[in-house]
């Protein structure tokens, strides 16, 4: 169960696996996610967006950055070996329908559950603008992907070490200014670009929906511990959403909360580190 | 409650069973024998450890409290007991010292006795109902049943290890059963005796449900849960974890695509109720669910193992006043908090928790604020609690429940420092598959409805326990499960 059929290293830290799910790979749709678990025991569960899905070969792809003490220990796993635990597909799937010009941002790593949701929108019939920003080019993940279905793809980086040097907000807010205005945006990245999105997008009055990836336990609505406040009311990111409209969200109190376990998990990944060095 | 050392109880049980032995008792005898106190733990030394709290009977002690029962004819105490165990026979066994016997009896009607003595609310069902009890008007005084359910039980897992029961031949029909709950395992293990096969999806990675990712170890030690979970695997029930109901498959597609006969449904109560106040959404508030499934079901009570972190608690209030409430403070009394404080807008007296955990709660120096309810909880800059400003009330008029309504005082706003905020007021019913299975019909409350048989608005669909009931007990879900089994058995094989 959950033999790991194929992994590549996309970046220094960012990882694609492709693994055999033969109920999540027929069931799920763009936007959902899965949860793992590397040790029945001991192990902590993490959700994980999926960033495709093969029904021939009853696989799914993740793509992963190895920042935590399970992600780490997932990169460390090779073909053939088995993760232990894998539910889903989990979350509402994307609502796709033909909106007519979508503008979509994928930062890092959110590239990943954006590319799903890009081709799932283009054969819905609309006019995509994707644009993919990183830190520097090496980070730069899935370019060729987008582009084969994107109609425009923009990329930037912060340092400049590839295509434009820029944050995403700025070509972001470009498109939105320009005629024709496009009907909807979206935006999938790392929680504070997400935020920049949502306020630059906010003054051209079009929805922006973001994926948002808090903390989760079981991600199946029993713990509350990935509750947001959206439009003024407690959502579980799990089983509300993970997508909402932006232009609702709390992310300040989001951005608190993600950081509940900072301590402890910097304490964890420093042990991490260590075990990994005496490997 | 006893302050008696395990040594102390037991020569106390030895010298009363050697006066009476083999005499024939009076009543006014046996109402004359002192209630035995359940061994446990001394706090001081509990308040740092999962284990569990009680020890259990000893043998004479089980013997003494089984000499208490007056063996009434009308035996009331079976009309109290939701799957109407054959108490008086069971006790009566025991004073005999048939333990085998007694075990068989309590079998007859309820497949997870080892559980059910620990975690049932007796004082509100059979012991509610024991004449013993009220021949003292107290029911505290009953005969202690669910101890003595627990001795016999215990020891039966001692001796023989368990014999899973025997199994019909195969029927050839298949029923799916959603999750493994005291709801699932009851259905699962009814319907495979009479042959059918039986599949039970779970979400989670481990089974077992709500007695593992709630209640916690010092009051059920998982390994009892993993053995009934076990004796199932024997019977030839075939378990599939991360399997969730409405997503990774849906409901109906359980007997369109996979060719399943039956479902039931006992996904249980499991989406945390928020109270809707000010500061409910800031860093150091969780739900009672969350805590406690990250301490029991994710180990993160051990720290030097486990990699699911829990937030170190150093004073902590905990809303509500139900046993998921005193699990939720005796689990951060466990994991360090200096000051535990349980805020309740009723008295002690309305609690829904059992009397034993609220009293072990207070010797573990739980303190409880009663007639108080939280109106906001006060964050700091970095968005982490600080403390909880709570109102006072007092008791009213009854409402609907019977029990007198608290009623706020104005302008009583008090405020308790604390970090940590666990909300346990209860859960609602699983939302997911009634969501993602329009057909099922549901009440207000997210409940689904059910006929008499356990059966739903779907064909050869059927539910029961915590998704039908509302947020219940263990015996109750299990009372459930027995009727819907029952009824899917018929259905199956066309009586």
């Amino acid at each position: 169960m959950n033999r790991i059929l194929a992994k590549q290293q996309l970046s220094e830290h960012v990882f694609r696996i492709r693994v055999e799910a033969p109920l999540i790979a027929e069931e799920r749709e763009p936007g959902q996610f899965v949860i793992i678990q590397l040790d029945s025991n001991f192990g902590e569960r993490i959700p994980l967006t999926i960033a495709d899905a093969d029904q021939a070969e009853g696989s799914i792809t993740l793509i992963f950055q190895a920042v935590g003490r399970t992600t780490r220990r997932l990169a460390e796993l090779r073909e053939g070996d088995e993760i232990a635990n894998l539910l889903g597909p989990l979350g509402r799937p994307t609502e796709i329908r033909r909106f007519g010009r979508v503008v979509a941002v994928g930062g890092g790593i959110g590239v990943a559950p954006l590319f799903p949701i890009l081709q799932a929108l283009k054969e819905a019939g609309n006019h995509v603008t994707a644009i993919i920003g990183a830190r520097t080019h090496e980070l730069v993940i899935l370019e060729d992907e987008v582009r084969a279905v994107a109609d425009e793809l923009i990329v930037c980086t912060d340092d400049g070490s590839y295509g434009r040097k820029a944050l995403v907000t700025k070509p972001l807010e470009e498109v939105c200014s320009a005629e024709p205005a496009p009907d909807l945006a979206v935006a999938i990245g790392p929680p504070i670009m997400m935020k920049f999105c949502v306020e630059t997008v906010r003054p051209y009055d079009i929805p922006v929906m973001v994926s948002l990836n808090t903390i989760m336990v079981d991600g199946t609505g029993m713990c509350g511990g990935c509750r947001v406040t959206v439009g003024g009311e407690t959502k579980f990111v799990c089983i509300d959403g993970p997508e909402f409209d932006g232009r609702e969200v709390e992310f300040d109190n989001m951005l608190k909360r993600l950081d509940a376990y900072r301590e402890q998990e910097q304490q964890a990944l420093e042990n991490c580190k260590i075990e990994e060095m005496h490997r | 409650m006893s302050t008696k050392t395990s040594e102390q109880l037991e020569a106390e049980a030895q010298h009363l069973l050697a006066s009476f032995e083999g005499k024939e008792l009076t009543r006014k005898e046996r109402l004359a024998i002192p209630q035995q106190e359940m061994p446990a733990q001394n706090p001081n030394e509990r308040r740092f450890t999962m284990s569990e709290v009680t020890y259990g009977y000893s043998e004479a002690q089980a013997r003494v409290e089984a000499a208490r029962c007056l063996q009434c004819k009308n035996a009331p105490c079976i009309e109290g007991c939701p799957v109407r165990i054959n108490i008086p026979a069971f006790v009566q066994a025991i004073e005999d010292r048939e333990y085998n016997q007694s075990i068989s009896i309590i079998r007859e009607t309820n497949i997870l006795p080892a559980i059910c003595g620990r975690v049932c609310p007796q004082e509100n069902q059979c012991q509610e109902a024991c004449t013993v009890g009220k021949v003292f008007k107290d029911p505290m005084q009953s005969v202690s049943i669910g101890r003595l359910e627990r001795f016999v039980a215990d020891r039966a897992r001692a001796s023989a290890g368990q014999d899973a029961p025997a199994v019909k031949p195969e029927t050839g029909k298949r029923v799916a059963v959603i999750g493994t709950g005291p709801a699932s395992i009851t259905v699962a293990a009814d319907l495979r005796r009479e042959g059918h096969a039986v599949t039970m999806l779970e979400a989670f990675h481990r089974p077992g449900g709500v007695m593992v990712y709630g209640i916690p170890e010092f009051r059920l030690p998982k390994a009892i849960v993993d053995e009934e979970i076990e004796t199932l695997k024997h019977m030839g029930v075939e378990i599939r974890t991360n399997f969730l109901v409405g997503r990774t498959r849906k409901l109906k597609d359980l007997i369109a695509k996979d060719g399943f006969d039956a479902i039931f449904i006992g996904s249980g109560a499991g989406l945390p109720k928020f109270l809707g106040i000010e500061g409910e959404n800031l860093v150091g508030v969780f739900s009672a669910n969350e805590y406690l499934t990250r301490s029991n079901m994710m180990k993160a009570y051990d720290r030097e193992r486990a990699d699911t972190p829990i937030f170190q608690p150093r004073k902590v209030a905990v809303f509500g006043g139900g046993n998921v409430a005193m699990d939720a403070a005796r689990t951060a009394v466990r994991l360090g908090a200096e000051e535990v404080n349980v805020i309740y807008r009723r008295t002690r007296t309305e609690m829904p928790a059992r009397v034993e955990e609220v009293d072990h709660a207070e010797e573990e120096g739980v303190r409880f604020h009663f007639l108080r309810s939280p109106k906001r909880i006060l964050g700091d800059e970095r968005g982490r609690v600080v403390g909880i400003e709570c109102l006072s009330h007092e008791l009213g008029e009854p409402d609907d429940s019977g029990r007198r309504r608290p009623v706020v005082i104005p302008d009583s706003e008090s405020v308790i420092e604390v970090d940590t905020a666990l909300v346990s007021i209860g859960n609602d019913s699983h939302p997911l598959i009634t969501q993602t299975t329009p057909e099922l019909e549901t009440n207000k409350w997210g409940n689904i409805i059910t006929d008499d048989t356990g059966k739903t608005s779907m064909e050869r669909v059927y539910a029961g326990g915590d998704i039908v009931l509302g947020a219940a007990t263990v015996i109750l879900a299990m009372g459930e499960g027995r009727k819907a089994a029952d009824s899917i058995h018929r259905e199956l094989s066309g009586t």
